[in-house]
């Protein structure tokens, strides 16, 4: 079942793609396709995908706000790399993660990352070692406000308690 | 003519973190440069496809976006292990030692 | 209305170029590999991201668009990691960050501080 979903969306990506419709090429598009998805299962990982993950309601409106937050954070860097004289003060931390799966953690790591002026070093079970360009950058990731969002993708606060959706 | 201006900027970053590039000092500087350089070249080969009209030039962008990828995790696994082959995973709960060199 | 989509196309090329230019500027001026990757940060994100759009904005709706949104994914996925494993990497090699790591407490207290 889920070989059948990776082939329809690699050959729909396929046809995206190419933007070719002739019998010739897309006979080409149906053998690649199949060659990968026999490649897929040789090497045993369609099924340890976390593709559910990636289908939870709220994620587009977390997407959406860490948008937001990366243009903020853009200006700021790009604001302290331009200005004359040394307007950074570098700290290393550890934050807590509170996500239930690994695909949590990876989410909050790499939004820690994708945020200019903090960059995420090291991860543990349900911590994260963090690099801030400015003590303010630091607050911010302590102050857990995207710890919580993540968490409530998951669909529960970061206390643990349930979330409704 | 808004191409041309974007295009200016996007080359003048390119020239910059090949300075960085060239600076050094370490080898860990030289990689981010060469990460940060592929990007801004995804950024220019696109930007340079609608200059010149030829938007099909995004797939060698999107191309050069995958290779880029996969090309600094590579160096960086060999950088780290010294083998391309390495599974990486018993080395990867280490507690790195980070303290003593107050700034 | 093509006039509207031109000049917000205008804004959003210029404010990438710039952006690009800044993360260049901190690549220099920063003084540890640390300290840089947030300046390649805000290439990797914030400059990425004003491109495309001003490049989807003149495509307008079609498979070039489509195309610009899928290399924008690709980037927002890849550049995160990417740079993280540089950093772990750096971290595992050795180099240490050009400032010193805080404690539990004073993490604590920051914690406090943001969320009051």
């Amino acid at each position: 079942m889920r070989l059948v979903g990776l082939y329809l969306a690699l050959f729909a990506f396929w046809l995206l793609m190419s933007g070719h419709y002739e019998p010739l090429i897309v006979g080409f598009g149906v053998v690649s396709c199949a060659a990968a998805v026999y490649i897929a299962r040789r090497k045993d990982i369609v099924d340890h995908e976390n593709l559910s993950w990636y289908l939870k309601p709220k994620l587009p409106f977390y997407w959406l706000w860490l948008l937001g937050q990366i243009l903020k954070a853009n200006f700021d860097v790009a604001t302290r790399c331009v200005l004359p004289g040394n307007r950074i003060d570098p700290c290393v931390f550890r934050t807590p993660a509170n996500q239930d799966t690994s695909v949590g953690v990876v989410t909050y790591a790499n939004s820690i990352t994708l945020t200019p002026g903090t960059v995420s070093m090291q991860t543990w079970d349900h911590e994260i070692r963090v690099h801030a360009l400015t003590h303010d950058g630091a607050r911010d990731v302590l102050g857990g406000a995207m710890d919580g969002r993540v968490c409530r993708v998951e669909g529960h606060t970061k206390d643990g308690a349930e979330d409704g959706p | 003519m808004m191409f041309a201006a974007a295009m200016a900027g996007v080359l003048a970053a390119m020239a910059l973190t090949l300075v960085r590039g060239l600076l050094g000092p370490t080898v860990f500087d030289r990689v981010l440069a060469l990460n940060t350089f592929g990007t801004v070249t995804v950024l220019a080969i696109a930007v340079l496809g609608f200059l010149m009209g030829r938007p099909q030039f995004l797939d060698i962008a999107l191309l050069y976006a995958l290779i880029n990828f996969v090309g600094t995790i590579a160096i960086l696994k060999y950088l780290q292990y010294g083998d391309l082959g390495a599974s990486g995973r018993e080395a990867d709960t280490g507690e790195a030692d980070i303290s003593g060199s107050g700034g | 209305m093509a006039l509207v989509v031109d000049i917000a196309s205008w804004l959003c090329l210029v404010a990438g170029a710039l952006l690009c230019l800044a993360g260049g500027i901190g690549m220099i001026r920063f003084p540890d590999v640390y300290a840089r990757s947030h300046a390649a940060g805000v290439i990797d994100t914030g400059g990425a991201l004003f491109i495309l759009f001003g490049l989807a904005l003149q495509a307008g709706f079609s498979l070039v668009t489509v195309k610009l949104a899928i290399i924008g994914l690709l980037l927002f996925f890849t550049c995160p990691t990417a740079t993280h494993a540089l950093v772990k990497g750096a971290l595992a090699g050795g180099l240490k960050p050009l400032c010193r790591e805080l404690d539990a407490d004073e993490a604590a207290g920051m914690a406090d501080e943001a969320q009051r």
